[in-house]
């Protein structure tokens, strides 16, 4: 029998990002044992790679901001998708979250009077984001990092979970690997939370980082929970196009709220082109207001002129540089002209320091002297592990979720800057929840030793299969993986290309039963892609089957030949569950928002998605 | 198409040796790029720690042709057509496997070091010019390349008595953070061992984010040091004080 090591916990948190860092410092200050589990070193999750911002509506450069606002930008956003308690949750609990950090010791940028600073972001009316020049993930994850190495819960670094085990319906544990020499490792649980982000690495051009392998939804799936809203996929309208080896990596929307225009090969300014009839009075007339606006914000004085059409939502900006390459007036590498040279170069410098060196070192652009090429690249997943509002449960008893692994909170569309701020809301949370619910277990639950032993028997395989004549490089299979989704489940669906997704999908599953590894166990990163790739299948082939059934363009979900948002499918969400070997969608009712919120929004019916 | 000498180690705790690979090269091509071409064309199974691939994370510290640097940033058009590209794991640190090393006990550090205490009852004002300082120390990305480079720890392997430049620097960001209450200049001068640092620069000349680590932390906290503990005025009144 293989040996593994065996860790008994009361909270297993599983990912060690703002939401996991989070959820581990709150249960434990609940009392609980806590383990954390981290596929990387401590500190290097995708958190480190934010940029902008993090949302709260704490009204320091904008007093009229209050968290109604901010529940109402995010639901619009949204396009009415999100699950509102969560929405409203997190509008209200943001600010708290943000001065916690501050207490703990983060150094956010401040205003002349002394407090945190904010700055303009797409989809947020005032100006809400809380920031730290354009490397606020960093500021954020080792404040959290620094605070939770002193709150005596174990931290079990490069590591990765494989499998959850459950006594009944209920959470028992978790089974997986050390990357450094590939020894198993047994964690008894009373509760799990997953906090192990987004799917990135399904698609070619994104500006997700390895670790984006969907763990989280893979595991939840496979042990019962259900995954709702996987076909709302974000893709970032600004990523490097240019050089190949950075085609995707995040240019950040703080580029565009500190007053970067948007142009085509034409020199064009085109956002305004784009703009939704609904939203076009929130946005200046002319460039004229714009210019005035930005001078204002740089100046930080009130003003009542109207914030830059390249300040719209995500999905907007994506869909309008996709369509202006598409019809030939993109810049020489296939994206469009971002340019902030026509500020002061030391004021570049200054606010958005890690994109000024980015371009520097990687493509030899001066964002001082010329315009960034920029164009969408997949960057997150609305959808998610379905979780009550309050509690962050799944519908497996014992199983929690936060962060971008969890779905509800950002409906169709996130609006930048409401990632940060949902990983400390929820994880705090989630945190909260877990303690809850073991305060209230009796006994501990256990593992059936044949769970485990299949667990192992799993992980072995992909070395027994190193020399059969059918056997695949893993890395190969990702590739295909990343072709069929960035084909066909890309920015613009339609039917026959979801379908066709969907099959090559199933052959792929083939593939990947005869995935196999050379070398031994030592930090062998082809063995880790073996396993990784199971749970990018299922994460793929939910976004795909959500996709095809939601017959409608709503948020970053935009069908070709369904190009209306349709009222009546915006009361439901998908829901993808497990059913025996299949896979099985439901159309569930959105949870009813209670009539002090509705009044918040003003009856608009449209058809339009924008 | 233009191809690339890579000799790379490879090998578990530090047996091994260098193997050579013909990589083809892309325009804009970094080394950690061409690690990974290695990876998905030639040997599924070679090592290297990474993840952002925009140096933000500083996960992927290796030494290239000698000079301790993040592969994600090392450019292959900065070395000459046909120039052998040699790529060891960082030497400061017990090896693991390829480009791996065991970082651990800088996380064995940082616990030791008294977390931020904001002053009781502070109302938050706090001005940029006062935390610009601060600003610059919390860029660090945990490379550790300083500590790679740093002689105390490489050359003569004092992690017994010595931090290093990176503790340095966290111990500095939060010594001269305006809301801070605590005094860490008794570890910074013992458990630190500040002492050690006899300025040599070397770590501000690897540091991927330009902070000037010897300039702007070491120097002001070694100055702080002797004013806290070997200023005799200093110790005059103190005493003074202290008997009142």
């Amino acid at each position: 029998m293989t040996n593994y090591e065996t860790h008994e916990h009361d909270v297993l948190v599983v990912g060690a990002g703002g939401a996991g860092l989070r959820a581990a410092i709150e249960a434990s200050a609940q009392g609980m044992n806590v383990g954390l589990v981290c596929k990387s070193l401590l500190g290097k999750a995708h958190t480190v790679m934010a940029e902008g911002g993090v949302a709260a509506a704490l009204g320091n450069v904008d007093p009229e901001d209050n968290w109604e606002v901010h529940f109402q930008d995010t639901m619009n956003g949204g396009k009415m998708m999100n699950n509102w308690r969560m929405a409203q949750l997190h509008a209200q609990q943001a600010p708290d979250r943000v001065r916690e950090l501050q207490e703990w010791g983060a150094v956010f940028d401040r205003t002349k009077k002394g407090e945190i600073l904010q700055r303009a972001f797409g989809g947020h009316k005032y100006k809400r984001l809380c920031h730290v020049g354009d490397r606020t993930g960093l500021e954020m994850i080792r404040t959290l990092q620094d605070q939770g190495v002193h709150r005596g819960f174990a931290v079990y670094m490069e590591c990765a979970v494989t499998k959850l085990f459950k006594d009944g319906d209920k959470i028992a544990g978790a089974f997986g690997y050390y990357r450094e020499d590939g020894r198993y490792v047994l964690f008894k649980a009373k509760a799990i939370v997953l906090a192990t982000g987004g799917v990135g690495k399904a698609f070619t051009v994104t500006s997700n980082s390895w670790e984006y392998t969907a763990d989280g939804q893979g595991l939840a799936y496979e042990a019962g929970a259900d995954l709702i809203d996987m076909e709302f996929v974000q893709f970032h309208p600004t990523g490097m196009v240019w050089p190949p080896g950075v085609r995707g990596i995040l240019v950040t929307e703080g580029v565009r709220g500190e007053g970067g225009i948007l142009t085509n090969k034409e020199g064009k300014r085109f956002m305004r082109d784009y703009l939704p009839e609904s939203t076009k009075d929130q946005f200046s007339a002319d460039d004229e207001e714009s210019k005035r606006w930005v001078e204002a914000a740089i100046a930080g004085v009130k003003t009542n002129d109207r914030r830059p059409p390249e300040l719209s939502t995500r999905d907007n900006v994506a869909r309008a540089i996709y369509q202006e390459v598409k019809a030939g007036r993109g810049s020489p590498h296939g994206g469009v002209f971002l340019d902030i040279s026509y500020q002061d170069p030391a004021r570049v410098r200054k606010k958005l320091p890690s994109m000024y060196h980015q371009f520097k070192d990687l493509a030899d652009v001066d964002i001082t002297a010329g315009p960034m090429e920029v164009g969408p690249t997949m960057h997150y997943i609305m959808g998610g592990i379905r979780v009550d509002a309050d509690s962050q449960m799944s519908r497996v008893p014992g199983l929690f979720a936060a962060g971008e692994c969890s779905g509800g909170m950002h409906g169709a569309n996130r609006l930048g800057g409401n990632s940060l701020s949902d990983l400390i809301v929820f994880g705090r949370l989630a945190g909260l929840g877990a303690a809850e619910y073991v305060k209230k277990l009796g006994g501990a639950p256990s593992i059936n030793n044949k769970d485990v032993e299949a667990a192992i028997d799993e992980m072995e395989e992909p070395f027994k299969r190193s020399g059969d004549a059918d056997a695949k490089n893993p890395y190969d299979v990702q590739k295909h993986l990343n072709q069929v989704m960035s084909t066909y489940v890309g920015i613009f669906r339609n039917k026959e290309d979801l379908e066709i997704g969907i099959a090559k999908l199933q052959e792929l599953k083939e593939e990947v039963k005869h995935v196999a590894t050379k070398g031994n166990k030592a930090y062998n990163p082809g063995w880790h892609m073996c396993r990784d790739l199971k749970n990018m299948l299922i994460a793929s082939e939910a976004i795909a089957r959500s996709a095809l059934s939601r017959e409608e363009s709503r948020g970053a979900h935009s069908r070709t030949d369904f190009e209306q948002l349709s009222p009546e499918l915006g009361k439901f969400n998908t829901a993808i569950s497990k059913d025996g070997d299949a896979m099985k969608l439901e159309k569930t009712p959105c949870p009813e928002m209670p009539e002090e919120l509705k009044k918040l929004f003003a009856k608009k019916e449209t058809t339009h998605n924008g | 198409m233009a191809e690339a000498n890579l000799k790379v180690f490879r090998g578990e705790k530090d047996n091994g040796t260098f193997e050579n690979y013909k990589v083809p090269i892309e325009e804009g091509m970094v080394v950690l790029d061409a690690i990974h071409w290695i990876q998905q064309n030639i040997d599924p199974s070679i090592a290297v720690r990474w993840n952002c691939k925009a140096a933000k994370c500083g996960s992927c510290s290796a030494e290239v042709n000698g000079r301790p640097q993040l592969l994600c940033k090392s450019r292959m058009d900065k070395f000459e057509p046909g120039e052998e590209i040699t790529v060891q794991p960082i030497k400061t640190f017990p090896h693991v496997r390829d480009l791996v090393t065991d970082v651990s006990w800088n996380y064995e550090v940082n616990k030791k070091i008294v977390p931020f205490t904001p002053k009781a009852g502070h109302n938050w004002v706090v001005y940029q010019e006062d935390i610009e300082r601060v600003q610059e120390f919390r860029k660090c990305i945990e490379c550790f390349l300083c500590q790679n480079v740093c002689h105390v720890l490489r050359d003569h392997n004092r992690k017994d008595g010595f931090y290093g430049p990176r503790f340095m620097v966290r111990l500095a960001g939060l010594e001269m953070h305006p809301v801070d209450d605590a005094n860490r200049l008794k570890m910074v001068k013992e458990d630190a061992g500040i002492g050690f640092c006899n300025i040599t620069k070397c770590c501000t000349e690897v540091c991927p984010e330009d902070i000037h680590i010897t300039d702007n932390a070491i120097i002001p906290m070694k100055e702080r040091v002797v004013d806290e503990f070997y200023d005799p005025i200093a110790k005059f009144f103190k005493s003074v004080f202290k008997a009142k």
